[in-house]
């Protein structure tokens, strides 16, 4: 096996815990989302320590919140943390995961261990192994601590109206969306959800609008012309 | 009104599965799930969900469209993500035209 040279591994380093920490900040805004959907300081701090897949967690208080079933909170939860899968797919070959570090490890792979560990390719599977764990436990160390300034933060606020705490919800996910709309198949996609969306909450109860969403992706998908 | 009890469980199912789903992928064969058609559904289906979600969260109260605070806050949302600005940047700017137009 190739040794990483000091200084990449350093870079390396350097790049994930930037990340981390940035990303991990964001934890204030999940917290106080969930908070402001109903949930209590203890079930917050759960679902980070636990489910720990950014957008699923914003998904999962966002429709208890706005009313949703449990069942349609847990169904948009699971859809949204499906790319996990294949994100893990990506990166087995390189990490070599056995035993405990698999078990442990499996719990960190999200969009953030996933991008940096893919960006150190060249430098080999030791620098993807690194990139990997360095952004995983980072990001899951600030993400929590985070969370939880998030949570008591709102807590001490109350209403959540007051402080608009009701629009950062929304705003949080356009944002997760902002950077996925990057081709004509994603505009087509989210376009014809607004309109499936609209058409569809007068009459459908709670939560289901949204998980019908994700048929849209499967037609698109399915009939998309290659590029 | 959905329970602290139901909500306790609800938080379980989902943990697990997430987890479950992200050990699946750390476990399949490579053959699986790297078919084009997959790659581009599963691309996609964040997308249609994260759409989705800002529809229903801004725009709607129950079974009703409503304009209120928060749709104003998405306006906002929108123009501070075309100016570039960063997650926590359009998070606050959303919530703090939100708050005023409450106040009004």
């Amino acid at each position: 096996m190739t040794r990483l040279p000091h200084h990449e591994r350093k870079r390396i380093r350097r790049d994930g815990l930037s990340l981390a920490i940035t990303v991990g900040s964001y934890g204030t805004a999940f917290g106080a989302a969930s908070i402001a959907s109903g949930l209590n300081v203890w079930q917050t701090s759960a679902l980070s320590l636990l489910t720990f897949t950014g957008a699923s967690q914003f998904a999962f208080v966002g429709v208890l919140g706005s009313g949703g079933t449990a069942i349609s909170a847990i169904t948009t939860s699971l859809l949204l943390g499906s790319r996990n899968a294949l994100y893990g797919l990506r990166l087995a070959p390189a990490l070599q995961l056995k035993g405990k570090r698999k078990f442990f490890g499996s719990h960190l792979v999200i969009d953030e261990s996933t991008a940096v560990s893919i960006a150190q390719e060249a430098h080999g599977e030791e620098g993807m192994r690194h990139g990997f764990w360095v952004t995983g436990l980072g990001v899951y160390l600030f993400w929590n601590l985070f969370t939880l300034v998030g949570a008591l933060g709102a807590r001490a606020i109350g209403d959540p109206a007051t402080l608009g705490l009701d629009a950062a919800v929304p705003a949080a996910f356009i944002a997760l969306l902002w950077p996925r709309l990057t081709n004509r198949a994603s505009w087509s996609v989210a376009i014809a959800t607004v309109a499936l969306v609209l058409a569809l909450v007068p009459i459908a109860p709670p939560g289901v609008p949204v998980i019908a969403s994700s048929l849209i992706a499967l037609i698109f998908g399915w009939k998309a012309r290659r590029q | 009104m959905i329970t602290s009890t139901q909500i306790w469980i609800a938080i379980i199912v989902s943990s697990a599965g997430a987890y479950a789903i992200k050990l699946a992928g750390m476990s399949m064969p490579q053959s699986w799930l790297s078919a084009p058609r997959v790659q581009r559904i599963a691309g996609l289906i964040p997308v249609a969900l994260l759409t989705a979600l800002v529809v229903v969260q801004s725009v709607t109260t129950h079974h009703s469209l409503t304009l209120d605070g928060r749709a104003a806050g998405l306006v906002v949302a929108i123009a501070l993500l075309m100016m570039r600005a960063s997650f926590p940047v359009v998070v606050l700017g959303a919530a703090l035209v939100s708050a005023l137009i409450h106040r009004l």
